[in-house]
């Protein structure tokens, strides 16, 4: 077989169709997948969630995962994200003509392990192959659907003057494993994306009874973007402190060397919950015996001033204002 | 982080604050210069916790706001011809020129490519010899000995397609022209930390000789900048102003002198244009004569339109301390980050960006 | 101004050096410092090393910082 998919790996043919035979099945082994119909049907009871996502990240690898792994956590991750138990993905390809076909395997098995690990089953999925240029090598689309437990309610519209802020870990890990491997701005560390599936962590925050307002995790524009969804969306304030936050030293060093500030940049194995004051330390001390959660901390509180705006008291005292970060982040000189 | 985190230390910085609330009895205007500076400043919060007598106003010490439309223009015009690579520090993207920016230049198929290091700079040459790479050159004498050094590096590589769009800036002279302009009452002056690693403590000199007014050069985590406000304090209330190094890990008063030789061979001081001062004679840089064929103005025929600055926009009175961004009507309306109207919105060290993002009138 | 952040020296290779900045590793140029040994700290700018950190210097700043801060006046 060709060492490189070609633009006749997704047309349907029989190069396709070996593709996919030889390369995907075996990793998916579950009794909707090898039906092969062209949609997988099943039954489910109880109120559903539904998600979909892209995946479009360069370097396609990084330290710490790749564009399979992080597909599925992601899709994962915001089912979980809604307190749902995450059960099926689709897994739609769009791969650039002349990625290497040892690349495609290698993520598609990330893609497994990843699912396995979050025990969710890849029950359909897609492979379309474009000409050169028109892809930046690989393209990764998922869906995904869970069930909610009957009870569970989580909004980010939920806050309340006098909730808690808690950050399952240390923050700022993928965005800066990512950015370490782009041209121009190359430098090597012990920094490893964090992306992991949170499904079991929420699963263990829910079964302790505590009332818990709001979970999200902080992606695309961090810890920032996401309090600040959360303030706007509640009508409420928060503030946190500065020390509280959990960040590793080699992130700091990186985001140093960068000019970027951690707040903002990406998490992909990480959540944010606001809990209800009376319930915080319970929830607190379970996450921090889940592995994904041993560095669970409290970083702030809901508040009723400056509604909508996250505030954070810095090491000497004094506040400012943690603004939503403003599109992609660019390293900066001065 | 040694030589940083403990620069940083809160104790340390809370009895520093309340030394300086303690010595300081009258009424002082400082400027801190430099964009860095700033952003420190309203990072930690710093204009809340110093005292009332403590007045602290923002200088052009950013050398992406003080960027002039026409300079940004001929960027751009650049990045649309047909075999050029444009590369640039990640500060220039978003700035808006008369009519485009280079993020729009990008979309629109331009080849421009951020990097940190003119080392990166050089590779995209080394590795596309095919096509032209210029590296948009701005930034003080902190920067200009690094461009330098990368064209010395190409001279002896023999790196035929890297060429400089020079809009290199000086401090010193700016500094002079903004205290000839008269617009701004000064007591003292926070002098910028690298560029002064590079420059020393000598060029400040003329400042409290000439015009009365102290200086402190200062590092950049928050008890540097505190410990160059305390020494300010020291000499505006013994009226005795001079040029102190309160950086001196990072600063001695005869700077990098090896930096500066590598400067001077390459680059010669000339006029240029600076946003919201216009022109000021020797306060910008160009490649010398022996140096001529790097230079991307000579390589490359550049057009432009007639420059214009958009209406309305007070950057040029914030960026001389005249006006804080909370005086521009167009502040958190039409200009916000994600839509700006000038530099000082898009750069991270420009003041309005600083304000919108950590402080506005929150908390100051 | 400009972002400049201290940077240990690990290797030196001609005119590169590596640095470690808490952890995170970087080739830098040392054409404006060439006199820099292995273990001596850097001022890191865009990939530069623009200065020799001095090291005592910086702890006669620390201790005029704390000395400082416990004067009465």
């Amino acid at each position: 077989m060709e060492d490189k998919i070609l633009l006749a790996h997704g047309s349907g043919g029989k190069l396709s169709h070996d593709l996919i035979s030889k390369n995907f099945l075996p990793l998916f082994r579950n009794p909707l997948l090898d039906k092969l119909d062209d949609a997988a049907v099943f039954e489910l009871n109880g109120r559903l969630a539904f998600t979909t996502d892209s995946y479009v990240v360069n370097p396609v690898f990084f330290p710490g995962g790749d564009i399979g792994k992080l597909a599925v956590c992601g899709t994962v991750n915001d089912l979980a994200m809604s307190g749902a138990t995450p059960l099926y993905l689709s897994v739609a390809l769009v791969i650039e003509e002349g990625f290497p076909l040892a690349d495609l395997q290698r993520v598609m098995k990330s893609v497994q392990s990843a699912a396995e690990e979050a025990e969710v089953q890849v029950i359909t999925g897609d492979t379309k192959v474009v000409n050169r240029g028109s892809a930046d090598g690989l393209f990764i689309n998922t869906a995904g659907i869970g069930v909610v437990p009957r009870g569970v309610d989580i909004s980010g519209a939920s806050a309340r003057p006098g909730d808690r802020v808690v950050i399952s870990g240390t923050i700022g890990e993928h965005g800066i494993a990512v950015m370490s491997q782009r041209e121009g701005l190359r430098f090597s560390g012990s920094i490893e994306s964090d992306c992991a599936s949170l499904n079991k962590l929420v699963a263990d925050m829910l079964a302790t009874g505590g009332r818990i307002h709001c979970l999200r995790d902080p992606t695309r524009g961090g810890l920032a973007g996401t309090l600040n969804e959360f303030a706007a969306q509640s009508g409420a304030g928060i503030k946190i402190t500065e020390e509280a936050i959990p960040v590793q030293d080699a992130v700091h060093a990186a985001c140093e060397l960068l000019g970027f500030d951690p707040l903002h940049v990406a998490n992909e194995g990480k959540l944010v919950v606001i809990v209800d004051r009376d319930d915080a330390e319970k929830v607190l001390a379970k996450m921090r015996r889940n592995r994904l959660g041993k560095q669970s901390a409290i970083i702030g509180e809901v508040v009723a001033e400056h509604p909508g705006r996250v505030v954070m008291e810095t090491c000497l005292g004094a506040s400012r204002i943690v603004d939503m970060p403003v599109g992609e982040l660019l390293p900066r000189i001065c | 982080m040694r030589f940083a985190t403990e620069y940083r230390d809160a104790g340390l910085g809370k009895r520093l604050i309340e030394r300086i609330h303690r010595r300081s009895t009258r009424p002082v205007r400082l400027m801190e210069f430099c964009g860095g500076h700033t952003a420190t400043i309203v990072r930690y919060g710093l204009r809340q916790l110093v005292p009332p007598t403590i007045e602290m106003l923002s200088g052009p010490g950013c050398p992406v706001c003080v960027t002039a439309s026409a300079d940004l223009d001929k960027a751009i015009y650049l990045a649309q011809l047909p075999d050029v690579i444009i590369t640039t520090f990640g500060d220039m993207l978003k700035v808006p020129g008369s009519y485009s920016s280079l993020q729009q230049a990008k979309a629109e198929g331009g080849d421009i490519r951020i990097v940190y290091s003119t080392q990166d700079a050089l590779d995209i040459a080394r590795n596309n010899p095919a096509k032209s790479v210029i590296f948009l050159g701005i930034g003080f004498e902190t920067t200009a000995p690094t461009v330098a050094a990368s064209v010395l590096e190409a001279v002896q590589e023999g790196i035929g397609n890297y060429y400089v769009l020079s809009l290199h800036k000086l401090c010193p002279p700016v500094i002079k022209a903004l205290l000839d302009s008269g617009e701004v009452r000064l007591d003292g002056i926070i002098c910028p930390g690298h560029v002064s690693a590079v420059i020393g403590s000598l060029p400040y000199h003329f400042i409290p000789a000439d015009y009365g007014i102290a200086c402190a050069i200062s590092g950049f985590e928050p008890l540097d900048v505190l410990l160059g406000i305390d020494m300010l304090v020291t000499q505006i209330e013994k009226k005795q102003p001079e040029v102190v190094i309160a950086y001196r890990r990072g600063v001695n008063v005869e700077g990098n002198r090896r930096a500066l030789e590598v400067m001077e061979q390459v680059f010669e001081p000339c006029a240029a244009n600076w946003r919201g001062m216009g022109i000021i004679p020797e306060s910008g840089l160009k490649l010398r004569q022996e140096y001529g064929g790097f230079a991307a103005e000579r390589a490359f025929q550049i057009e432009i339109e007639p420059p214009r600055e958009p209406e309305g926009c007070l950057c040029g009175d914030i960026l001389r301390g005249v006006k804080t961004p909370l005086d521009c009507r167009l502040f958190r309306r039409e200009c916000r980050p994600e839509h700006p109207v000038g530099p000082c919105m898009v750069s991270s060290e420009g003041s309005c960006s600083i304000y919108y993002l950590y402080g506005g009138s929150y908390g100051g | 101004m400009c972002l400049a952040i201290p940077a240990l020296v690990k290797s030196i290779n001609g005119r590169q050096a590596e640095v470690d900045v808490g952890g995170v590793r970087r080739g830098v140029s040392i054409w404006l410092t060439p006199e820099v040994k292995v273990g001596d700290y850097v001022l890191l700018h865009t990939g530069y090393a623009i200065n020799i950190v001095d090291e005592a210097e910086a702890k006669e700043t620390l201790r005029l910082l704390r000395e400082m801060v416990s004067q009465t006046e």
